[in-house]
């Protein structure tokens, strides 16, 4: 009797130490949650950085143009057109997980969309660099 | 460490397309730069595949394949003169890689680091959306440039009233449903912010006349490459911030050459409506008492081989007619004869920047004949003949001498101070702007109507006979 009377003890016990468990796991839960929120708020110093290095970009992209030479305009445009494709690094990202998803599917469609650019505008820029010659 | 590795290459990658650019500023390096931008886009694309949540490299070497092959058989079969066109088609290309890689950041969060779907930190959501609209405008307005240069919809400006109201609508609308997304993060306002800036962009290319198309050009290129910007914010990638912003500012400057070259304001270009393709013929009753002097391939066969010096001018009619090479060959037959030939290309001839210029080169003119406006200006007063081909309003006096004309202020180049003036037109027609031009009835300028091709055909026929 006595036995079975400690066995209900040992039970009751038992269970709340598995309450205070998972109360502790939601407060470890919660404080996880508060540092993902950190990190992703730390991203405020990160887009600074960002912004320093747009501007000084445009900067130098606006002496570097500037230089360049009105008779090769439109190659700068076939230029220009194919490196700005190097946004198919967001889209390699997208589409590299093992795993079919929506995201893989845009991701996919945007590498080739990119890669069109890519190839057609580094090509037909150097067939117009081709054909700038100097008098034989 | 992987991390430290890939800003570095990022940083290399960039350093490659500025040297790209750099290489651009002559002929001789220009090139070598192409090669740069190549070896650039390698270390970004190697960079990221070296990543270790791109796993699935069969998917993506099918997607390059496909892509490559397309862009590589366009690129290699495309002509010269459509050009134009197949910018506009690639920057369409760029807008619509832009959107996509919004949307698989929105969808898929995780993999950028900017938190997790329905929970995606505002600022990256607001980037996102700047990208995306950006890109969405691109997307559209690209494919409105493209239809009016490849003549599958008329050139003409397409207006009707209260369509600035309409737009500023639904840019307010935009920014609206961007905060809305913000608030919410959910897919609704996302797919909603895209949908209207694809109606934004074919409503603010739609009123913008054909030979604009210049500056909408650049101003595409500028977007795209923002979008591209917006996007590198998003993902927090250096090289794609650094490469926007060189494509941004780049197409800012093309931009503002082009406007200048017209004497007109961004603004007034932006806000659309000014000319069209069929300005109205006028006829020859209007010109009153003015009279023009024709003549045949003969007359300005022998006028050209008893000068010593001559300037062609080319404009947008040359592409069209496709009489680079018939040009180029009387060209020849007059250097030949020891007459010196030189090209004069205003900024704003063809359709876009340089337009000119590609196709003299492809008919094998050599770069160091061809000068721009500033440079040969003040030569045609000493030059016997002045050679007009295809173009009409950037010779046009009336830029100088008349203010109520449309195009008063715009440089001109000074055609009519040379000893004389050949003008290849197939009609008396007025230009893009719809002026008439005064060059016509001058004494000394002699008009040659036919098309631009067959008249330097007939000419160098008529020369070799002498």
């Amino acid at each position: 009797m006595e036995k079975s009377e400690r066995l209900v003890e040992n039970a009751a016990s038992l269970s709340r130490n598995a309450k205070a468990l998972a109360e502790q796991a939601d407060a470890v839960l919660a404080q996880a949650n508060q540092v993902a929120i950190q990190v992703v708020s730390s991203d405020g110093d990160l887009f600074v950085y960002f912004l320093m290095v747009f501007v000084l970009a445009c900067f130098v992209g606006y002496y570097v143009v500037w230089n360049v030479t009105p008779a090769l305009h439109s190659p700068l445009m076939g230029v220009t057109n194919a490196i700005s494709s190097v946004i198919i690094v967001g889209a390699l990202i997208a589409a590299g997980p093992e795993s079919i998803s929506l995201s893989k599917a845009f991701g996919f469609i945007a590498v080739v969309l990119a890669s069109i650019n890519i190839f057609g505008g580094f090509i037909v820029t150097q067939r117009m660099l081709q054909m700038f010659k100097k008098k034989k | 460490m992987q991390e430290n590795y890939s800003a570095f290459a990022y940083l290399v990658s960039s350093v490659c397309f500025i040297m790209a650019l750099r290489g651009l500023s002559s002929p001789v390096t220009a090139r070598i730069g192409n090669i740069y931008a190549v070896i650039g886009m390698l270390i970004a694309i190697g960079t990221t595949l070296s990543a270790p949540q791109v796993l699935s490299f069969s998917t993506i070497l099918v997607g390059m394949l496909i892509g490559g092959a397309i862009g590589t058989v366009v690129a290699l079969r495309i002509k010269m003169t459509a050009l134009p066109q197949l910018v506009a088609a690639f920057h369409s290309l760029v807008g619509l890689a832009a959107v996509f890689v919004a949307a698989a950041a929105f969808y898929q969060p995780e993999a950028y680091n900017i938190g997790v779907y329905g929970d995606i930190a505002i600022a990256s959501l607001v980037e996102m959306s700047i990208g995306a609209t950006i890109g969405a405008i691109t997307f559209t307005g690209s494919i409105i440039a493209f239809a009016k240069l490849q003549g599958l919809m008329s050139g003409a400006p397409v207006t009707f009233t209260g369509q600035h109201a309409v737009n500023g609508f639904v840019g307010l609308v935009i920014i609206g449903v961007i905060v809305l997304l913000c608030t919410s993060q959910s897919a609704f306002p996302f797919w909603m912010i895209i949908i209207l800036s694809f109606l934004f962009g074919f409503m603010i290319i739609l009123p913008i006349g054909g030979a604009d198309m210049p500056v909408v050009i650049s101003m595409l290129n500028s977007y795209s490459g923002w979008a591209a910007c917006g996007i590198g914010f998003t993902l927090s990638n250096p090289a794609l911030i650094v490469t926007g912003a060189l494509v941004g500012s780049s197409g800012a400057i093309l931009s503002y050459v082009m406007c200048k070259g017209m004497n007109r304001s961004f603004i007034s270009v932006i806000l659309g409506g000014f000319g069209g393709e069929s300005a109205a013929p006028a006829g020859t009753a209007a010109h009153g008492d003015k009279t023009v002097r024709p003549g045949s391939a003969e007359d300005a066969a022998f006028i050209m081989k008893n000068a010593g010096s001559v300037i062609i001018v080319p404009g947008y009619g040359m592409a069209v007619a496709q009489a680079q090479h018939a040009l180029r060959e009387m060209a020849d037959v007059l250097k030949a004869e020891g007459i010196k030939v030189r090209y004069a290309i205003h900024p704003v001839a063809g359709r876009m920047p340089g337009h000119m210029n590609v196709l003299l080169a492809e008919a094998n003119v050599p770069y160091d004949e061809v000068f721009e406006l500033d440079e040969i200006n003040r030569d045609f007063a000493s030059t016997d003949v002045a050679f007009v081909i295809g173009a009409n309003d950037v010779t046009n006096p009336a830029a100088k001498t008349d203010p109520s004309s449309p195009i008063y202020g715009m440089p001109i180049l000074d055609v009519e101070e040379s000893g004389t003036v050949l003008f290849i037109k197939r009609s008396l027609s007025s230009g893009y702007a719809g002026v008439d031009n005064e060059l016509f009835y001058r004494d000394n300028t002699m008009m040659l109507f036919a098309d631009a091709k067959v008249m330097c055909e007939n000419i160098v026929k008529a020369m070799n006979d002498m």
